[in-house]
């Protein structure tokens, strides 16, 4: 690992020429040739600290997606690459474990990365504080606000030192104040940490506020339409002109490929 | 806070090509106000703990009103002669031989025997119960070829072992024991496995992901994950153990053996003593309750609420 969380993004760029990338990736469920086709030969790269959202309506594959990154599940057909190693993954339920503290579901992040005992407290409160959520070490999760536990999430998330983050829906459950302070808490992180992120979402607004790229799928199969880049300057806001212009484009788009289905 | 953290941390955009100039960390510090603020709205205040003179009058006095308006009615009985008072005695004939047992110093004698007897035959069942569940849990070979019929076992009543017991082991500690493990392990086993069975999936996603695998998984995230389900296998063990050993007690008794709270009822049966038989029932009531009550309940309690799965107050 010659990255390191907290080296500037400048540095970072010439590691290599991609966080994760994906080479006519397919995957069906059930027997080949009968089976549902679900992604259908996927090319996707996301280079080193870019933001890239899929977006999707349902049956487009987008959670098989980050599960064939993630290395949960196996392709089908064609090869995924990821350099860093295994990369860290966000779910829309926050996943902590409820016999843990927050400081300890970090930590135990930490022990799994291999990090040594003495090194483990003082690192968690770090990553803690890192999503501002200093002086929460101690508390159980169920004691947390739903925003919080996804900060913990995100902050147990980091300690694995991944250099690819993989979001699936994580803010969908929230309500929307919430959501709209984590996603501003999200672009901060990603700036401070020059993560790579593949972060999955069905809300447009969402996709166009975060990301630097996004990339369209359609539904079964799940098949890349189209690509936008944003070139909207961080920090935005979901309500900015330019953020729902190009919004109201990406839905065009997406209600054309989902009336296709309604049509035979 | 906020200003603190605006001085205290790196400023980790400054000088970097996309970092923006000075206005950003304005923005920051804006950003952790309105985050503690949703954080504070968002946590519910903590509520107060009730005071333990408030605690002991809920949850001690409804009981002790249930027991006195029992042992009120059976009084009443008693005094109206409904039957010969040598098939029912009063409540007052019943403390009459407790307190006899006591001063004669043979009270907690009898009690030992029996819960020295419980607690070892329930501890094995627990050596013998979890790495049995857990196979049933892991393998699906195991559990196709053996979950049935350890689920099977539990519905059999432990009392029907009592004769096969005696004809193996004879009238000795051994039938006790084997007659406690038939009636404990199945159902401690089964307890183990509906909790492993409950985990939710994401949780071992969740550990997937961290790096957990083989063995490591099992340690931080199976084990800790199915304690609720284990617990109750362990409670139910325990009264299937103690109910076991009643059972095999009445029937498998020797002087070699000792007098337990079986034994001694049969005792009394036989010596026509209604009273003392009352006595010996309410001794394995009590010792069943008190075990419960002071081991299992603040157990179970203690995981629920560790997990918020238990309100404060309950």
């Amino acid at each position: 690992m010659a990255i390191t969380l907290n080296t500037p993004r400048a540095e970072r760029k010439t590691v290599t020429d991609h966080a994760v990338r994906l080479d006519g990736v397919s995957k069906s469920f059930g027997r080949p040739g009968t089976g549902q086709v679900v992604l259908d030969t996927i090319d996707l790269t996301v280079a080193p600290g870019e933001f890239v959202t899929l977006l999707g309506a349902s049956g487009c594959g987008k959670s098989t997606l980050l599960n064939l990154v993630a290395g949960l599940d196996e392709p089908s057909a064609g090869t995924i690459d990821v350099p860093g190693g295994r990369p860290a993954l966000m779910f829309q339920e926050h996943a902590l474990f409820p016999w843990l503290t927050a400081g300890k579901n970090i930590e135990l992040a930490l022990k799994l990365r291999g990090l040594p005992r003495s090194e483990r407290r003082q690192e968690a409160e770090r990553l803690l504080e890192l999503v501002r959520l200093k002086g929460t070490h101690g508390k159980r999760v169920h004691e947390l606000s739903g925003g919080m536990r996804q900060r913990v999430a995100l902050a147990r998330a980091l300690a694995q030192k991944s250099r690819l983050l993989l979001m699936d829906e994580p803010f969908a459950a929230l309500d929307a104040i919430t959501r709209d302070v984590l996603h501003e808490e999200l672009t901060r992180v990603w700036e401070e940490t020059g993560l790579s992120v593949l972060f999955v979402t069905h809300n447009v607004r969402e996709a166009v506020r975060l990301a630097q790229r996004v990339v369209l799928l359609s539904s079964r199969p799940g098949r890349v339409v189209r690509e936008w880049d944003v070139d909207i300057p961080q920090p935005r806001r979901i309500e900015d002109a330019h953020v729902s212009a190009l919004s109201v484009e990406i839905t065009d788009q997406l209600r054309k490929e989902i009336r296709r289905h309604g049509q035979h | 806070m906020a200003s603190t953290d605006r001085t205290t941390e790196p400023s980790p955009n400054a000088g970097t090509p996309d970092g923006a100039p000075r206005g950003r960390t304005r923005e920051n510090g804006d950003l952790a106000d309105l985050e503690a603020g949703l954080d504070a709205l968002e946590t519910a205040p903590r509520t107060e703990r009730p005071s333990i003179g408030r605690l002991l009058l809920a949850k001690a006095v409804p009981p002790l009103i249930a027991v006195t308006l029992v042992l009120t009615v059976w009084q009443l009985a008693y005094m109206a002669e409904l039957k010969p008072d040598y098939v029912l005695p009063g409540p007052l004939d019943v403390w009459a031989t407790l307190e006899r047992m006591w001063l004669q110093g043979t009270l907690l004698e009898y009690i030992w025997v029996s819960v020295s007897r419980g607690v070892s035959g329930f501890a094995i069942a627990v050596v013998l119960g979890t790495p049995l569940g857990l196979l049933i849990a892991r393998f699906t070979v195991v559990r196709a070829a053996i979950g049935p019929i350890v689920t099977g076992l539990q519905s059999l009543p432990s009392i029907a072992w009592v004769p096969a017991a005696i004809i193996w082991f004879g009238l000795s500690n051994g039938t006790i024991y084997a007659v406690i493990l038939l009636g404990a392990v199945p159902s401690i086993a089964n307890g183990i496995v509906a909790g492993v069975d409950q985990i939710p999936p994401l949780y071992l996603r969740a550990g997937r992901t961290l790096g957990a695998r083989g063995l490591t998984a099992i340690r931080h995230v199976m084990l800790p994950a199915a304690l609720p389900g284990y617990i109750a296998g362990l409670k139910q063990g325990w009264a299937f153990s103690w109910r076991s050993l009643m059972a095999a007690e009445l029937i498998v008794h020797s002087p070699a053996l000792g007098t337990g709270l079986g034994q001694l009822m049969e005792n009394f049966r036989t010596l026509q003593d209604m009273s003392g038989v009352l006595a010996s029932i309410l001794l394995i009531l009590l010792v069943g309750i008190a075990i419960d009550l002071l081991f299992f309940s603040p157990l179970e309690r203690r995981v629920l609420r560790g997990r918020g799965l238990l309100g404060r107050t309950a």
